[in-house]
């Protein structure tokens, strides 16, 4: 289970290749967690404080918060979906990082 | 009665068999506790919809909906959108970096022992919590099936529980998840068409009358679909919407702070699959919580106060048995009461044993004994000796706190105190190269004494409704972020831990390539 020679960690982290695919990985999740939470608490702030907007019926008698509710769901599987078609392939940068290190 | 007895022994029956299976090939600590790391992405997305999808989500939300309206189904949208953090920041990097436990990931690059010590009383915290939400449903809905005392129900399930976790360990705990997960899914989209057929098979009939309905025949007819009914200012005073969002976040980030759900991305082979079992997951959860519509707002336009009273009041953990035993009669109530049955045993479990595995692998070897075993299987030893204890301490919470506290809502604290005490360290422990062992102890200590102290001092807490000192029932909106800033201040007000940011490019470069992670062990 242990690696055949020590790695070396740190020459790795250093790597261009490296950084630069931690720099795009981190700007995806920092912009998509910003994104999926707005998203998210604006459901009880727009519940809380306007509730009225958020009782107007839109589809038959089915109001506003419950289709806000609703596309919540749609949402989180939409940025899934975004993720794991990204992260495929990162994986693949990744593992050229560290080739001959397994 | 006989029915649903068969079927209650059918499904026990069925799980001491994978148990014992389970226990001829539970061979060393790897194997006891993640499965050997062997199970495929669907099998572990379908586990961590079994370990999610517990009493608090079919039993609790079907009451907190029919009861509450629109404000109960706010728990169904905030438990899928909480996958989303999971996915995103925490499960890659635990897959790749830790080996057993949640405090495992913190203790990779920080000084293990205070750490680790902080992370095991934490996690059975949480995992207390969130057990005695199960027992309790598990009791009241034995009562009501075969006439068992709610004592007696509760011990019952604790005993089989132990069995799974003592003998099967987590490969036969995995295995209870995933045929529950399916029983489950059955049960709600049945559940769901017989409450659609009721209305014609017409969701526009369906919404009229959720838009009319009696309230489970308490009051005038009202419009469930609008939110209030338990948060707005009418019912709930000044603080109503501040509290909402506060569970609001409290459910959002609680997630990824759960020992018992983040302990299943150990079970599979590397951090790709851990990735597509959370898609899996958030696929089966998704879908479930958009049926509890049909059954949580459907039983609302159904059911009548009558058909929900123990001991004299509306108890929303027999909403959804009750809604069954209605549309589909005495053989459909059996095999919901029996779903909902597996349900809890197989979440208990997984409490039990993230819980026990916490407190042998955290506090046993790696506090107390500087992480050596001094015998070979005395990790796994101890560990089944503590979910014994856990075992026994769930079991006497639940019957003291008897019979109708809604589940859903212990859930909600539970996830409160996950996300305040867990979520920062985790988070900043991955991301932050500053970070040191003071910050992750602080951070760690205040996220979880805030939370319960804040509990304790809400209008359910020591005072009641009158004398609550702090109005919100959620601590999270002030919980959370203090975890995060207590986190922060003990790092940035104490020295720079100069070895931990030198492992800091170790963590980065094994968490996000799994160099060097954990292996599945071959059969």
């Amino acid at each position: 289970m242990s690696e055949k020679s020590p790695v070396n960690w740190d020459e790795l982290e250093a790597k261009p290749e490296f950084r630069s695919l931690l720099g795009r990985k981190a700007r995806f999740i920092v912009s998509a967690t910003i994104f999926f939470m707005s998203y998210y608490l604006a459901l009880p702030i727009l519940v809380g404080y306007f509730p009225d907007l958020m009782k107007k019926q839109v589809l038959g008698k089915v109001n506003i918060a419950y289709v806000f509710a609703l596309s919540q769901f749609l949402m989180a599987w939409i940025i899934a979906f975004i993720y794991v078609r990204k992260a495929s392939r990162w994986d693949k940068e990744a593992a050229e990082v560290i080739k001959g290190h397994h | 009665m006989s029915i649903a007895l068969t079927m209650f022994v059918g499904f026990v029956a069925l799980t001491l068999l994978i148990t014992f299976w389970a226990a001829r090939k539970n061979t060393g600590a790897s194997a006891y506790f993640a499965a050997g790391r062997s199970i495929t992405g669907w099998q572990n997305g379908l586990a961590v919809a079994g370990d999610y999808m517990s009493a608090a989500s079919f039993l609790g939300i079907s009451g907190a909906i029919c009861l509450s309206g629109y404000d109960g189904f706010m728990y169904s949208v905030g438990f899928l959108v909480a996958y989303i953090t999971v996915l995103l920041i925490v499960a890659e990097p635990l897959r790749n970096a830790g080996k057993y436990t949640m405090a495992d990931l913190l203790a990779y690059r920080l000084s293990p022992r205070p750490v680790r010590a902080m992370a095991s009383l934490s996690t059975l915290t949480v995992s207390t919590f969130y057990m005695i939400a199960q027992m309790v449903g598990a009791g009241v809905i034995i009562e009501k099936l075969i006439g068992a005392s709610f004592h007696t129900a509760v011990i019952g399930v604790g005993v089989l529980m132990l069995v799974y976790v003592v003998f099967g360990g987590m490969l036969a705990t995995t295995w209870v998840q995933i045929i529950k997960a399916i029983l489950l899914m059955i049960g709600a989209f049945m559940l769901s068409v017989l409450v659609l057929k009721h209305h014609g098979y017409s969701l526009g009939a369906f919404f009229d009358s959720v838009t009319a309905a009696t309230y489970a025949g308490t009051e005038a007819p009202k419009n469930l679909l609008e939110p209030g009914l338990k948060y707005g200012p009418a019912v709930a005073g000044p603080w109503g919407s501040l509290d909402f969002i506060s569970l609001s976040i409290a459910l959002v980030l609680g997630t990824a702070g759960l020992p018992h759900i983040l302990v299943r991305f150990y079970t599979v082979p590397d951090a790709k699959t851990a990735r597509s079992s959370v898609v899996w997951a958030m696929a089966i959860i998704g879908l479930f919580y958009i049926l509890t519509t049909f059954f949580g707002f459907g039983a609302a336009t159904i059911l009548q106060k009558a058909q929900i009273l123990s001991d004299g009041k509306p108890n929303p953990n027999m909403v959804a048995p009750a809604l069954a035993q209605h549309l589909g009669g005495e053989l459909f109530f059996a095999f919901i009461s029996a779903v909902a049955f597996a349900t809890i045993l197989a979440v208990v479990a997984g409490l039990t044993m993230s819980a026990s595995a916490s407190f042998a692998h955290d506090f046993y070897t790696n506090v107390i004994h500087h992480g050596k075993e001094h015998r070979p299987g005395e990790e796994v030893r101890v560990a089944r000796i503590t979910a014994f204890v856990v075992g026994a301490v769930s079991i006497g919470l639940a019957i003291y706190l008897g019979p109708s506290v809604n589940a859903a809502f212990l859930v909600g604290l539970a996830f409160a105190v996950a996300a305040s005490a867990n979520l920062p360290v985790i988070v900043l422990s991955v991301f932050w190269k500053r970070f040191n062992t003071t910050g992750a102890v602080a951070g760690l200590g205040v996220g979880l004494g805030s939370s319960i102290v804040l509990i304790l001092l809400s209008p359910n807490g020591l005072f009641g409704k009158a004398g609550a000192v702090f109005p919100l029932e959620n601590p999270g909106i002030i919980s959370i972020p203090l975890g995060f800033l207590a986190a922060w201040l003990g790092t940035v007000l104490t020295a720079r831990d100069p070895a931990a940011e030198a492992k800091f490019a170790e963590l980065k470069v094994r968490a996000h390539t799994g160099l060097g992670a954990e292996k599945a062990v071959a059969h």
